[in-house]
């Protein structure tokens, strides 16, 4: 690891040490009184310190165990997505294809570095395929939609969250051998926006911002957490390759981005009647829970770095 | 409810059993390990705590996998004393099968096609319990391919009878049918529930078919609200 990538995650277990203390003050000030809402903020700070002792450790072993780890996550966001998403038996080749071997395949394209199939191959021959082979069944129940929840699968839990890793792949001239702080920057600046949302909202939050899609997220907690995580990112511009005013841009339009993704996975969750995707991640839910935000900024990051800065 | 599981129980009663070899134990892990890897293996002790009393868990029946999934689902300590019923003709047809039941799993086996009226089919699991184990049973008798429940085989009132003392748990698995559908060999990885309900016992006056259909519904109750 280089001296940029040390001094962001001393950065970051300083910010979760600080965290970590507050959460105890509040429990201790509050002795004896149970309070769900400190616990659950507990268990959401002692699950950010595994997730970013799961990230530090990836990166400090390099870019490979990046791509697995990511091919993992993309494991167990499918295995959630499809837990959820109820399909009929004569789907099973095509579920059975999902997991196996259109997610493998996925990422060893981008560890084998090759753009032009890994940008395509489930946008593309993915979604041609998979309906192929639901129609073997002969089962037409339901089929546009059968086959549209594994396509969602597909594109949400693999080929958008697959586009962190491929980051790796970019080459930006005067950057060479630093993409895995492209990862860190994102990653950070779209998950601190979503803790920032959830700070502000609870500290300040009021009016809810979309009552029927996600109760718990308000007008004061978004404008706030986007407001606040945008100037992280800006503040964070030199583990980059922008500027200062590029890295504010950009942080605006991932946070928002991030934002929307997590409202739309709030409405897909709603409409099966559940409220968190899973129970991977104590505090949080499930993976998906965790990586929302992530699923949409991750593609539209990469494709604006590839365009400007390649 | 506890969801996390309880490990290092004392065991219900003492009573000598065959110690597995490390073989056997390292294929138990593995399997165990694959499980939860492929459907999370989630537990809920909705009704009861995972303790070492003596038991026999009674779950819905979708797929071979079904005990293999509850049995992962244990804390060690009570899986080391709970054994799987599964049918003899099945699980005696070859020799993989017949190590895997015995040595892994440490079954015991009923005689489903049993014909024989002086022969107890039972006699097995009444061994087991009188040995101090608790069991894993699959009161309709066969895979259910449909929603619901088949209607129940009268092994579990009997059991019960014969065995006060004994708990007789409800457990629902979810979803465990989609991982493995019907004629697939490759399992697929979706999340599963097993949710362990409130203990019953047979009431002394209690009829058979009474009995059954209070089980019946305590198991599509768990189910109901599992969902």
């Amino acid at each position: 690891m280089d001296r940029d990538t040390l001094a962001l995650f001393a950065g970051i277990g300083a910010l979760l040490a600080l965290a970590s203390l507050v959460g105890f003050v509040l429990k201790w000030r509050n002795r004896g009184a149970a309070s769900p809402v400190i616990d659950n903020l507990n268990a959401r700070i002692n699950a950010w310190w595994v997730m970013v002792g799961v990230l530090g450790g990836a990166f400090w072993l390099g870019q490979g165990a990046v791509i697995l780890l990511f091919a993992a996550i993309s494991f167990f966001a499918l295995r959630e997505f499809i837990t959820l998403a109820p399909t009929r038996g004569s789907d099973y080749p095509a579920l059975a294809a999902a997991f196996y071997l259109v997610l493998p395949v996925q990422y060893l394209l981008i560890a084998s570095d090759w753009y032009g199939l890994f940008s395509i191959f489930i946008p593309v021959y993915v979604f041609l395929l998979l309906p192929i082979l639901a129609s073997f069944g002969g089962d037409t129940t339901a089929f546009l939609e059968r086959a549209a929840k594994v396509q969602w699968g597909m594109m949400l839990a693999v080929f958008c969250i697959s586009h962190v890793p491929a980051l790796l792949t970019l080459d930006i001239p005067g950057f060479e051998g630093r993409n895995l702080l492209l990862i860190a920057w994102l990653v950070l600046v779209v998950q601190i926006s979503d803790v920032l949302q959830y700070v502000c909202g609870k500290l300040l939050g009021k009016r809810k911002i979309a009552p029927h899609l996600s109760p718990s997220k308000t007008v004061e907690g978004f404008a706030g957490g986007v407001a606040l995580a945008t100037l992280v990112g800006a503040a964070l511009y030199w583990i980059t390759p922008f500027s200062v005013w590029q890295a504010l841009a950009i942080a605006l339009l991932v946070t928002l981005l991030g934002f929307f993704g997590g409202l739309v996975l709030s409405a897909i969750k709603r409409d099966r009647g559940v409220k968190d995707w899973g129970h991977m991640i104590e505090g949080h839910g499930g993976m998906l829970d965790r990586l929302d935000s992530v699923c949409f900024a991750a593609p539209i990051f990469f494709h604006v770095l590839r365009y400007g800065w390649t | 409810m506890h969801d996390t599981p309880i490990e290092d129980l004392p065991p219900a009663a003492p009573s000598p059993r065959p110690r597995r070899g490390l073989a056997q134990r390292l294929l138990a892990r593995a399997i165990i390990g694959f499980a939860r890897l492929l459907t999370g293996a989630r537990s809920l002790w909705r009704g009861c705590a995972p303790t070492g009393r003596q038991r026999i868990y009674f779950a819905n029946h979708s797929s071979h996998a079904d005990f293999v999934l509850l049995w992962s689902s244990l804390p060690r300590a009570l899986r080391a004393r709970t054994r799987p019923v599964a049918g003899a003709d099945y699980w005696q047809r070859d020799a993989a099968r017949r190590f895997l039941i015995h040595q892994v799993f440490h079954g015991v086996l009923v005689d489903r096609e049993c014909r024989d009226a002086h022969h107890n089919p039972l006699q097995p699991l009444l061994d087991a319990l009188h040995a101090g184990d608790s069991l894993i049973l699959f009161p309709e008798g066969t895979r259910n391919r449909e929603d619901g429940l088949l209607p129940f085989k009268s092994g579990l009132y009997r059991l019960g009878r014969a065995c006060p003392q004994v708990e007789l748990v409800p457990v629902w698995i979810a979803n465990l049918n989609r991982v493995m559908p019907k004629g697939r060999v490759l399992p697929l990885p979706l999340l599963c529930t097993v949710t362990f309900g409130a203990p019953l016992t047979v009431a002394a006056d209690e009829s058979k078919e009474a009995f059954l259909a209070r089980a019946r519904d305590a198991l599509l109750e768990l189910a109901a609200e599992a969902d």
